[in-house]
């Protein structure tokens, strides 16, 4: 796989205050990269420094092969783009915002109209060309920023938290997006998120960065499975926690985390440990179930969000659990906001770190 | 004594016969107020974007003393321009003092902070990434600073509109650069010197008929810039129980 761009040695710094440092990183030809850290990792730097907005204090940048001179970064511009976390659309129509680009570019107009109605398609607009811009929800308004960047077909595409403060039905219709065009028009993607889900669903590789460092570089089931104490420091990642352990005659261990909260785990520990269960891996049920499993707890719903195929739920049982199951279930146990439920978990589920 | 009912029904006589002597000082008055904005919009325009999209030291000090100009009396300036223009001035070789051109670039002049500081304060409201939005689309620097300026048009064109209203309207400028001369071949007479000097010479009804017109002019030209901008809105506004009903036709499809 070639390299459409790369980060050598790049820092940034805003007077004292160093953002990125040295900040090494490959981005490989129709990939979709995930930057995953909590908020002022330098996420968004890395990606304005990409897109060409922003020049690096030290380092340097190569794309499409060619060493990039931050003095005349015209050229290079044309073949990157980004969108904002916080959507900004120009106060004229929807046309107008999407059409902006392609008219730098030149593009007949003819050419341009076809571009256009295509793009607002893709991120399921048709019908809204003549309405103004900034009268549209939050969500349709980034699906124009999205379509305005998607129009302009460059080479790399930088979407910075796309879906942050999105609804999950805008959400949803993002992913889709970003999913398909990377798919069928090879489009090169470098994504910054703090959202897990999306990190592990859409990405063909992960950097996860961390006080303007990349501590760690793989694909999602590499990150994820092993679980890096990195990727465990972010306070954005739920099921994590902290507590004391003490071990059990049985050969397992207690960790007390906390709020009456003891989860057993199968190692062996004493002290100081850091715990964290996947999403994924627990049971929720409404009544107690009797099984195998170690951990049991009963709490309230306190949270729902509906993610495509599956839901995500928060279970508050002295602690805050965050739950993974998918429609299907959700709907036949017919569960709702503040309805007690049981959550379950094995020993061996739980990844100590 | 001026008798107040007799001159108004001359006024109104002389607006509605189209008295060529009122009407040739209204429309003096709309060129040279005219060309004065347009001369202003020029210069003050690329000042407002360079003060407002440029960080520099000394720009508050600069944006200050803008604002402090617009309250500046305009036979203050008059007087300044004057002495300028005058033939042993510093500005004297260039022959300005009671000619039309005198008057349009004191005018421009007198304007110049007020399009600056209202175009500085519209520009800066603008959202911030306005800017690198543009840039990421493709825009060079200049594309992106015309985007900005785009955004800021609503302020732009009250600042424009704000500045014709006092050119039109300022009396010690034309005054004093112009000198108020009627007939022969330089006439500088405008309707707010006229109206000073037909009161001077008790012509009372020459000197209401151009009030009136001055008040309607400005009302004018100010309804047709709340019209435009209203016209603009009302095509959006027309435009969206329209698309409304298109979708919902497109969804029942």
């Amino acid at each position: 796989m070639s390299v459409i761009a790369e980060l050598k040695d790049v820092t940034k710094a805003y007077g004292s205050k160093i953002v990125l440092d040295t900040v090494n990183l490959q981005i490989h030809e129709g990939e979709i990269l995930a930057l995953l850290g909590p908020n002022g990792s330098g996420k968004s730097t890395m990606l304005k420094i990409l897109a060409f907005i922003e020049n690096p204090t030290e380092g340097d940048v190569t794309f499409l092969g060619e060493n990039v001179n931050f003095k005349n970064t015209e050229k290079m511009r044309l073949e990157s783009t980004l969108v904002f976390q916080k959507t900004t659309v120009f106060s004229t129509s929807v046309y107008n915002n999407v059409v902006y680009g392609l008219k730098l570019r030149k593009m007949p107009k003819k050419t341009r109209d076809k571009e256009v109605k295509k793009a607002l398609e893709l991120v399921k607009l048709e019908g809204f060309e003549k309405r103004n811009a900034r009268k549209l929800s939050g969500g349709e308004q980034q699906r124009v920023a999205i379509a305005r960047a998607l129009v302009l077909k460059t080479k790399l595409l930088l979407l910075d938290e796309p879906t942050a403060n999105l609804d999950p039905k805008n959400a949803g219709i993002l992913e889709d997006v970003i999913d398909t065009v990377n798919r069928e028009s090879k489009v090169t993607i470098v994504m910054a998120t703090h959202n897990m889900f999306q990190a592990r669903k859409l990405p063909h590789r992960i950097a996860l960065m961390d006080e303007g460092k990349i501590t760690e570089v793989g694909a999602p089931t590499e990150i994820f499975g092993k679980l890096s104490k990195n990727l465990a420091s972010f306070a954005a990642i739920d099921n994590t926690y902290t507590g004391t352990a003490r071990a059990t005659v049985d050969g397992t261990s207690i960790v007390d985390v906390g709020n009456g909260v003891q989860i057993e785990i199968t190692d062996k520990r004493q002290g100081a440990t850091v715990v964290f269960i996947n999403p994924q891996d627990i049971i929720l049920s409404k009544t107690s179930v009797k099984s195998s499993a170690r951990n049991t707890f009963k709490g309230k719903i306190i949270e729902i969000t509906d993610s495509d195929s599956v839901v995500k739920l928060k279970v508050d049982v002295g602690k805050i659990f965050t739950i993974q199951i998918t429609k299907r279930s959700f709907n036949d146990l017919g569960l709702c906001l503040n309805a007690e439920v049981f959550i379950t978990f094995k020993a061996s589920s739980v990844q100590v770190l | 004594m001026a008798d107040i009912l007799g001159d108004t029904i001359q006024a109104l006589q002389l607006i509605l016969s189209g008295d060529p002597g009122v009407f040739e000082i209204v429309f003096r008055s709309l060129f040279f107020s005219g060309s004065a904005i347009i001369l202003a919009i020029l210069w003050g325009t690329p000042l407002a974007m360079l003060i407002a999209m440029k960080e520099f030291r000394g720009k508050i000090i600069i944006k200050t003393f803008f604002n402090t100009l617009i309250g500046l009396p305009t036979v203050v300036l008059g007087l300044i321009l004057f002495l300028s223009f005058s033939r042993g001035g510093p500005l004297g070789f260039l022959g300005l003092l009671y000619t039309p051109g005198g008057i349009i670039i004191g005018q421009a002049i007198l304007v110049t902070p007020i399009l600056v500081s209202i175009g500085v304060s519209s520009i800066e409201s603008v959202d911030p990434e306005i800017m690198n939005l543009a840039q990421t689309l493709g825009a060079s620097e200049s594309q992106a600073q015309i985007a900005v300026l785009k955004e800021a048009i609503n302020g732009i064109v009250l600042s424009d509109l704000a500045s014709f209203n006092r050119a039109i309207g300022e009396l010690g400028v034309v005054l004093m650069v112009g000198g108020n001369i009627q007939g022969g071949g330089n006439q500088t007479a405008v309707m707010t010197t006229s109206i000073a000097r037909d009161v001077q010479i008790s012509e009372f009804g020459f000197a209401i008929a151009l009030g009136i017109l001055l008040v309607i002019v400005l009302f004018t030209i100010n309804m047709i810039v709340v019209i435009l901008r209203r016209a603009n809105y009302l095509v959006e506004l027309a435009k969206g129980p329209y698309q409304k009903l298109k979708r919902s036709r497109e969804a029942e499809r």
